[in-house]
């Protein structure tokens, strides 16, 4: 009997060759991160231990990005706790303003992941480095302290999905299309405790920026990570940013999966997750007259650059709706200044959107582009639960950047081929 | 460990925004966190919870992200005991790891309604209806897990295990 991606990586990690779903192993890990709302609490746990060190100083990975630049005293003093540890501790990767960018955009970018490692973040969307064949999963502030102190954490080895994608791509369709399609199909609890592993055709010819969109969201199914296998596409992403070691691994032709499910992309459209659960979807031209009174186009789901790139395609030349609020946030620094460099800025500004620096903000309702009662937002980020960009009776309405952009000119959600 | 309380019901998908809002996570003190428990789910639940009170909820409590505010938000407010159907894999860790008392049990989740005085033995998994004296099992915990929920979280646990 084969093993999976995800049974390989995790087997490798334990110091064993062959491993079975349902085990519980001891893993020795490559990095632990945390951001500013979760690794305060962490730190608090670490301290507790009364230890002099951490296990690695490069291993860990600050970035304090949800509520950052500083929204208010409180926040300002969670960071500075951060600062301070990774100070006292020698951290080398902390990422202060300037230098930081949404932690699931910085760390491929920054070459801290790559292929075949094995990651946990004190964040649910860590699972956005399986894009790189990595085994990378959400963990709370407390499995982050004992990571910090000892370099490992335990892990029940997951079932795995897989989910094919075959036929063409049509135009306007993306990752995120791919992976809200699989969210409504299986719900938000369809991938519990499983791994999501993503092949086929389709997969291949898909770009890193969507295929982060992808894995990024495999927790929204409620799973433990989303994969896929690292290919010549992966190699040409890493080639200049991974400095370390890494190993490309692959699933067993034999390898035992809990479910196989196949889609033809070539029948799919641009898909509209409606409030209150991701699993809500919609192609969007079965959306109807939903009015908006804000778009965000960002997020660690949607703000590299292949995203502002679709964005700014269909918003060059026109007008956002006078009605709409259209705010962009690139992921990293990088991304912003390759975003200006390509014009991308220019051209949202001259639309009427606003640029931000780069931070998680809206997104979680933090900062940034709160919703008031009422109000509805349609965004390219990840969640759309009650309450999550604001006041707990507002909407929001989650899609790819093409349809974010389309229906910031329109005033309404409306499908990028009717601009 | 054996827990007797009212129960406040939930359905499912109870998301960990619902549990605490982002709005709030500009700290972790527990007793802030706790005033704002549930608040996007039952705006009046800080304010009706006693010590004692349990949530029994429908499927995948807690999904959504790996912040512990929430099972820290739960137990703080005095909530001895979440029942649910089933519970989503990030928050069941840190419920765990935190030392909040959690047990999966869909027949409970299902029967039990708002209002019910319920009694939970969590070493063997006994969940009782005082109500309607109908008693669930649900799988109890292996033993270093109770161990991490009766120390009150895991770096506790690792500490008393230390200092053995």
């Amino acid at each position: 009997m084969g093993m999976t991606i995800s049974q390989k990586i995790l087997a490798a990690h334990a110091g064993k060759d062959f491993i079975e779903p349902g085990e519980l192993l001891n893993c020795k890990l490559d990095v632990v991160l945390g951001n500013d709302v979760t690794a305060p609490v962490a730190i608090s746990e670490f301290d507790k231990l009364n230890l002099t060190k951490v296990y690695d100083q490069e291993s860990i990975v600050l970035v304090p990005d949800h509520f950052t630049p500083n929204k208010d005293i409180k926040s300002a003093e969670q960071c500075k706790v951060v600062r301070e540890f990774a100070k006292k501790y020698g951290i080398t990767n902390y990422f202060e303003i300037g230098q930081m960018g949404i932690e699931h955009c910085l760390l491929p970018e920054k070459g801290l992941v790559g292929p075949g490692d094995l990651i946990i973040g004190a964040d649910s969307h860590t699972c956005t480095y399986g894009a790189l064949g990595a085994f990378a999963t959400g963990v709370g502030s407390t499995d982050m302290a004992a990571a910090m102190a000892t370099g490992e954490a335990w892990f029940k080895v997951p079932e795995s999905i897989k989910f094919i994608y075959y036929g063409k791509t049509p135009r306007w369709v993306g990752g995120k299309d791919f992976i809200l399609h699989a969210i409504g199909d299986i719900g938000v609890d369809g991938a519990r405790y499983m791994s999501m592993e993503f092949t086929g055709e389709a997969i291949s010819s898909l770009s890193m920026d969507n295929r982060f969109s992808m894995a990024n969201m495999a927790i929204e199914a409620g799973g433990k990570n989303g994969i896929i296998a690292a290919d010549e596409i992966t190699l040409a992403y890493i080639k200049d940013r991974v400095r370390r070691p890494y190993k490309v691994y692959q699933s067993d032709e034999d390898a035992v999966y809990a479910r196989t499910i196949e889609y033809d992309v070539s029948l799919m459209e641009p898909v509209v997750a409606f409030p209150h659960l991701p699993e809500n979807t919609r192609p969007v031209s079965d959306a109807g007259n939903v009015l908006i009174d804000q778009v965000v186009i960002g997020s660690c789901t949607n703000g590299r650059i292949e995203d502002l790139e679709a964005a700014a395609s269909i918003l060059k030349g026109h007008k956002v709706h006078p009605e709409i609020r259209v705010i962009i946030l690139p992921g990293t620094q990088a991304i912003y200044l390759e975003a200006l460099h390509r014009g991308f800025v220019e051209t949202f500004i001259e639309a009427g959107a606003v640029v931000s620096t780069p931070t998680c903000g809206p997104c979680l309702g933090g900062h940034m582009g709160i919703l008031a009662k009422g109000e509805k937002a349609l965004a390219t980020t990840n969640r759309n639960f009650v309450g999550r960009m604001g006041h707990p009776e507002s909407e929001v309405y989650l899609c790819n950047p093409a349809v974010a952009a389309a229906s910031a000119i329109k005033g309404r959600i409306t499908p990028p081929w009717e601009v | 460990m054996k827990f007797t309380g009212k129960v406040y019901k939930f359905g499912s998908n109870i998301d960990t925004d619902a549990i605490i809002p982002a709005r709030y996570l500009n700290t972790f003190d527990p007793k802030e966190l706790a005033r704002h428990c549930m608040e996007d789910a039952d705006a009046e639940f800080p304010n009706k919870v006693k010590t004692g009170d349990m949530i029994v909820a429908d499927k995948n409590f807690g999904c959504g992200s790996s912040r512990e505010h929430a099972p820290i938000a739960i137990k703080a407010a005095g909530v001895s005991c979440v029942i649910a159907h089933s519970f989503a894999r990030i928050f069941y860790r840190n419920a765990i790891n935190i030392g909040l008392p959690i047990l999966e049990s869909p027949e409970a989740a299902d029967a039990i309604q708002e209002g019910d005085e319920v009694e939970v033995e969590l070493e063997n998994g006994m969940i009782r209806n005082l109500r309607t004296d109908e008693v669930y099992q649900a799988t109890p915990f292996p033993d270093f897990m109770q161990g991490i929920m009766a120390q009150g979280g895991l770096i506790n646990y690792v500490k008393e295990k230390n200092n053995d």
